[in-house]
């Protein structure tokens, strides 16, 4: 028999998240998963947990989880308390959570996504090989709500042994680089200086569809309809109100707006956990 | 068509590349030739192909700079235009917007299912949700523009005109298009347990014909393996909407990405959805 976890505390925003759904995007579907893949990653890693194994994505305020056998969980991503019964346990490291004891993933204490795997991962239903929450089209399971229950996979033998992880710390400045185009020339010369060259600061209106900006905006050369396409992850959209947009996993597919610059994919963990109010810059990659 | 001056390719990051075509019908070419190149094994690696009105997007290239002096050299047939299967999709001309597209048309309401029918559509790309397909085809004169007020929610099946494309709502969504009609049981269009998940895939051909009153037809490729599953999966899908169970408490505003302009000149920062006005 495998664990159940039941949701004691759904949190500011629970979702299921894995390596995503890939290979879809002709069909209208966002790639999806985890936001901070790495932390993702290292945290199946020190379970023994293939590096994409489905895990829980918090936002900011954790979550509370009680499972029904012994399960083994490691909590990384965003720094964050972590209890077990009230009692401190180790974050960013495995932890023996006992048959009906309640693991505390608390809010955090820098950056926004926590990540909580367990080991033998997170066994909701896939959709189109996937099991993770697309928060723009509806796919995959609906975010956590308390009381809900969630299926555990059987866990992986044998368990590795413990190992030091480096845990890269959120960012206090969030630095992006950016590679030109695809629309640069529909910015003016002065837009693409103000772009690598002014303070930003990361809006609260960030989520997983895209990060949001807060700072000068950009001049458009061009005032025309851009012709919907297709959009790359850590695509820099500029909307009509000038401020650009970094397009995370749940992006939508397709877009109207002029992409002045793109973020290569591993820049992207840190956006992940860059808070309301982290400055911004951005820099040529 | 061939590929020379008519293509050029823009940067897209470290690993796409952004494709740009003249016009629509020698986008859906170089899509077409994309996927046929993709078939023979002939093109490298590439993870997402993805056309856009006017583009086609190949994201999850190891090496796009090279990619792109390829493709530039492509000798790229013109897509056939009278060949090849068709999906039917049947409809019910009952729009609440049917009476505002006739008088844009000059037509009573109930010659606009006539002359809707009459054209075969291919979808050009899809986007705004899974399984939204943009089907191009509708001949210039009978283009309609967007409503001016969008609907708060848009019926799942609803068939829709704005700008030069034609669509069905795979499910219910915010919405500004004029509808026109019904398609009677939506479910084909979009099924992520079947093999297919998607019935208006890009590059598929698309007929309309008039349903019958009953409201029982579905939808069926006229022939042709490749859609098959549309119809057989048809029974055991979910219903309509079931799809959209976590548009909860988990909604997440659209960080002001707007999806697409459906070509009508309208933009919508959306609040709820990046194309609240799609």
């Amino acid at each position: 028999m495998t664990a159940k976890l039941t949701t004691v505390r759904s949190g500011a925003l629970t979702t299921v998240q894995d390596a995503g759904r890939p290979g879809h995007a002709h069909l209208g579907v966002p790639r999806s998963g985890a936001l901070d893949a790495p932390a993702m990653r290292l945290a199946n890693r020190l379970l023994g947990n293939d590096p994409g194994a489905a895990v829980l994505e918090t936002t900011l305020t954790g979550c509370a989880l009680r499972p029904d056998r012994d399960v083994t969980v490691v909590v990384g991503g965003a720094p964050c308390p972590v209890t077990v019964d009230a009692g401190p346990v180790a974050w960013g490291a495995p932890v023996r959570v006992p048959a009906g004891s309640v693991l505390d993933v608390g809010a955090v204490t820098a950056g926004v996504r926590s990540y909580v795997a367990v080991a033998g991962g997170v066994a909701v239903e896939p959709v189109l090989g996937s099991r993770s929450t697309d928060l723009l089209s509806g796919l995959g399971p609906a975010p956590l709500r308390d009381g809900d229950v969630v299926a555990v996979g059987p866990p992986p033998r044998p368990v590795p042994p413990p190992v030091a992880a480096p845990w890269p710390g959120p960012p206090a400045e969030l630095v992006l680089p950016v590679r030109p185009g695809p629309r640069t020339d529909w910015f003016s010369p002065a837009a693409l200086r103000t772009l690598t060259s002014a303070a930003y600061r990361v809006s609260p209106h960030s989520n997983r569809i895209g990060l949001r900006t807060e700072g000068p905006p950009l001049e458009r050369a061009s005032t025309g309809e851009l012709p919907s396409e297709g959009m790359v992850l850590g695509a820099v959209q500029v909307p009509p109100d000038g401020r650009p947009v970094i397009f995370l996993h749940d992006h939508p597919t397709t877009g109207g707006y002029p992409v002045v610059a793109v973020v290569p994919e591993p820049a992207l963990a840190a956006a992940a956990q860059a808070a309301a109010g982290t400055p911004l810059r951005f820099t040529p990659a | 068509m061939t590929g020379g001056p008519s293509l050029s390719v823009r940067p897209a990051g470290r690993h796409a590349l952004l494709v740009e075509l003249p016009d629509a019908e020698r986008t859906a070419a170089f899509h077409a030739e994309v996927l046929r190149r993709r078939a023979a094994g002939t093109l490298p690696p590439v993870t997402e192909v993805v056309p856009g009105a006017r583009t086609v997007l190949l994201d999850g290239v190891p090496d796009p700079g090279a990619l792109a002096r390829r493709v530039v050299g492509w000798e790229v047939p013109p897509v056939a235009d009278d060949t090849g299967d068709a999906v039917e999709i049947p409809v019910r001309y009952d729009g609440p917007d049917l009476a505002d597209v006739a008088a844009l048309w000059g037509v009573a309401p109930d010659e606009v299912g006539a002359l809707h029918g009459a054209h075969t559509y291919r979808v050009a790309f899809c986007g705004f949700a899974p399984g939204f397909g943009y089907l191009t085809g509708l001949p210039p004169r009978l283009h309609v523009p967007r409503r001016s007020t969008p609907r708060t929610r848009v019926p799942a099946g609803a068939v829709a005109l704005a700008g030069p494309y034609s669509a069905v709502y795979p499910r219910a969504t915010p919405g500004g298009w004029q509808l026109i009609g019904t398609m009677p049981d939506p479910r084909p269009l979009w099924d992520p347990e079947r093999e297919r998940a998607a019935l208006l895939t890009p590059g598929t051909r698309v007929r309309f014909v008039t349903a019958d009153g009953a409201g029982t037809a579905t939808a069926s490729p006229a022939a042709g393996a490749g859609t098959a599953t549309a119809r057989t999966a048809a029974g055991r899908v979910p219903a309509p909407g079931a799809g959209t169970a976590a548009n909860g408490p988990g909604r997440v505003t659209a960080g002001g990405a707007r999806a697409t302009d459906a070509g009508t000149g309208r933009t919508t920062t959306a609040g709820v959805h990046p194309e609240a006005g799609a």
